[in-house]
């Protein structure tokens, strides 16, 4: 009993991770209606972001956010000029095939270079604090861990916050529902799809970083993080950035309880059973509209 | 203030307007008859820049409109009503009126625009925080009409504001497109509804297989033969209508 509670508390941390890692995905597709099968490489390059940061400047990782967020804003807003812009402006039926095929290729671009720069090898930040364990009971809680769940978690509360307040946040929604209403309200959807897409970015830079503390960074990881961050979109539904949080928790605590209950190897097949059944019975998924 | 000329515009290669020349002043409320197909759609959209024409001019003030993408057209004045609506369903009702005040022009001043709104449509004031999915259609084409007063427009186009409406709430639409007029906004208005729009419209123009037909004062309109037997059904023709001719109708 014990051990399945300890599996499923450490499902519940990493999946606030997924969350983290999906409503950027979300926020993408759902505004721009383009998939982003690079999203997992621009997790990786904030991860390796906040690596750097650390290893070459000695910088806390936590605080290292205050940087890879920005910069990886930035990076999202140059990606967008560059390679997705042109996408926006095809048929939306041609738009998700062109994005596959750019997304592809930029995946294997950025993995290609994320060799080239920190080698195959896996990567983490030790701090000074990594191995701090919050016990509870029986129990063990990390607290690197537990921090990334609770920065994720307010990340994406700040993320509702933009898109709810802020005037280009209600643009951004506006254009995801209807993207020729908006225009007809006066907004020029091709700065909200550039918003979005930075934003996105963003999210899954900041992603990255936490991932690299509590876990690790390889140049790897980029296929697996995009896959779980789809699998939680398709749970999720699009529409609900807390929704999609609540999403990455569920994933995290299926594949703890599956391991749990089969072993091991069940962990990653858990989400795509998830993935097949959601889109058969409920497509538009727990709290999508 | 507005002027189409020559206007051609279609969807891939099918033709839906030929040669469309028409105009609209300042203050003006005009509608735009024609049965389904006829292109009264597309029209309204060439304007508000949804559907590029293939040619002819639409001038605005003076200025090429074929020119500008939609959302600055809103910017210089110019809102459309769409068919269908097309209200952002997921957001409350002051969220959607806000929205169409999104153009830079008309940003500073949406807490007096929203003022407006609610006193034309006081059903709005109270519903306010509702989500607009939730309201009846009625309410809904409110909220629409309201949307793009927001934008606080010299020319408002609507594309058939009464469609699946009841008669009382039509009633209702159409008495608010009057107070806006008085407040100096023209309206381009296509409607289905013929006497309705006819006995609100200065001028109507007819719209037939994408070529303007006939134009004619409201009245003139209301007591053209072919009007009658066209929209009104055949109950509506008068024994001393005499049949169409072929052709040549003005």
């Amino acid at each position: 009993m014990t051990v399945l509670a300890q599996q499923l508390i450490l499902g519940v941390l990493i999946g606030g991770l997924y969350g983290l890692a999906a409503a950027g995905l979300s926020l993408v597709f759902g505004v721009m209606r383009v998939l982003n099968v690079a999203h997992g490489e621009l997790i990786m390059l904030g991860g390796y972001g906040a690596f750097w940061l650390a290893s070459l400047l000695g910088i806390d990782p936590f605080a290292s956010l205050v940087l890879v967020i920005p910069g990886s804003l930035l990076l999202g807003a140059v990606l967008y000029w560059g390679l997705f812009a042109f996408v926006v402006r095809a048929h939306e039926e041609t738009r998700v095939k062109n994005s596959l095929l750019i997304g592809f290729g930029l995946a294997l671009a950025l993995h290609a270079l994320a060799v080239r720069l920190w080698t195959a090898d896996e990567r983490s930040i030790p701090t000074s604090y990594s191995g701090a364990v919050l016990a509870v009971g029986d129990l063990a809680i990390p607290l690197v861990r537990l921090a990334t769940l609770v920065l994720a978690l307010l990340l994406i509360g700040a993320l509702q916050l933009l898109l709810s307040r802020w005037r280009w946040g209600k643009a951004i929604r506006a254009t995801a529902e209807d993207w020729q209403a908006a225009l007809l309200t006066g907004i020029d959807i091709r700065r909200a799809y550039l918003l979005a897409f930075a934003l996105g970015t963003a999210l899954a830079g900041a992603a990255g970083a936490l991932i690299t503390v509590a876990y690790s960074v390889s140049p790897s990881i980029g296929l697996e993080w995009t896959l779980k961050a789809l699998i939680v979109v398709v749970l999720a539904g699009l529409g609900s950035m807390i929704g999609t949080f609540v999403g990455g928790l569920v994933l995290g605590v299926a594949e703890a309880a599956s391991a749990a209950t089969f072993g091991g190897p069940y962990r990653e097949i858990v989400g795509l059973v998830i993935f097949v059944v959601v889109l058969t019975v409920r497509p538009r998924g727990l709290f999508g509209r | 203030m507005l002027e189409i000329g020559g206007l051609e515009a279609g969807y891939g290669d099918v033709r839906a307007l030929s040669g469309v020349t028409l105009s609209i002043a300042a203050g003006e409320i005009v509608a735009l008859l024609g049965p389904n197909g006829a292109g009264k759609s597309t029209l309204l959209n060439c304007v508000a820049g949804l559907v590029r024409p293939w040619a002819g001019a639409i001038r605005w003030d003076g200025q090429d409109l074929r020119a500008l993408d939609a959302h600055l057209i809103v910017e210089r004045g110019v809102a459309l009503v769409p068919e269908g609506r097309r209200l952002f369903g997921g957001m409350t009702v002051q969220e959607n009126l806000e929205l169409g005040a999104f153009a830079s022009r008309a940003w500073a001043g949406r807490r007096t625009a929203l003022e407006r709104v609610y006193t034309l449509f006081p059903v709005l004031a109270e519903r306010r925080r509702t989500v607009v999915q939730a309201l009846s259609g009625g309410q809904q084409q409110m909220v629409a009409v309201g949307r793009a007063l927001m934008a606080s427009p010299r020319l408002l186009m609507l594309d058939e504001p009464s469609l699946g409406l009841a008669p009382r709430l039509v009633a209702a639409i159409l008495e608010a497109l009057g107070a806006i007029n008085r407040a100096g906004v023209a309206v381009f208005l296509v409607e289905q509804n013929v006497p309705a729009a006819l006995s609100l419209a200065h001028r109507g123009y007819l719209l037939e297989g994408g070529r303007i037909v006939g134009e004619g004062s409201g009245a003139s309109l209301m007591a053209d033969a072919h009007v009658r037997r066209a929209y009104l059904g055949p109950l509506a023709v008068r024994s001393e209508d005499r049949p169409y001719p072929q052709g040549g109708h003005k």
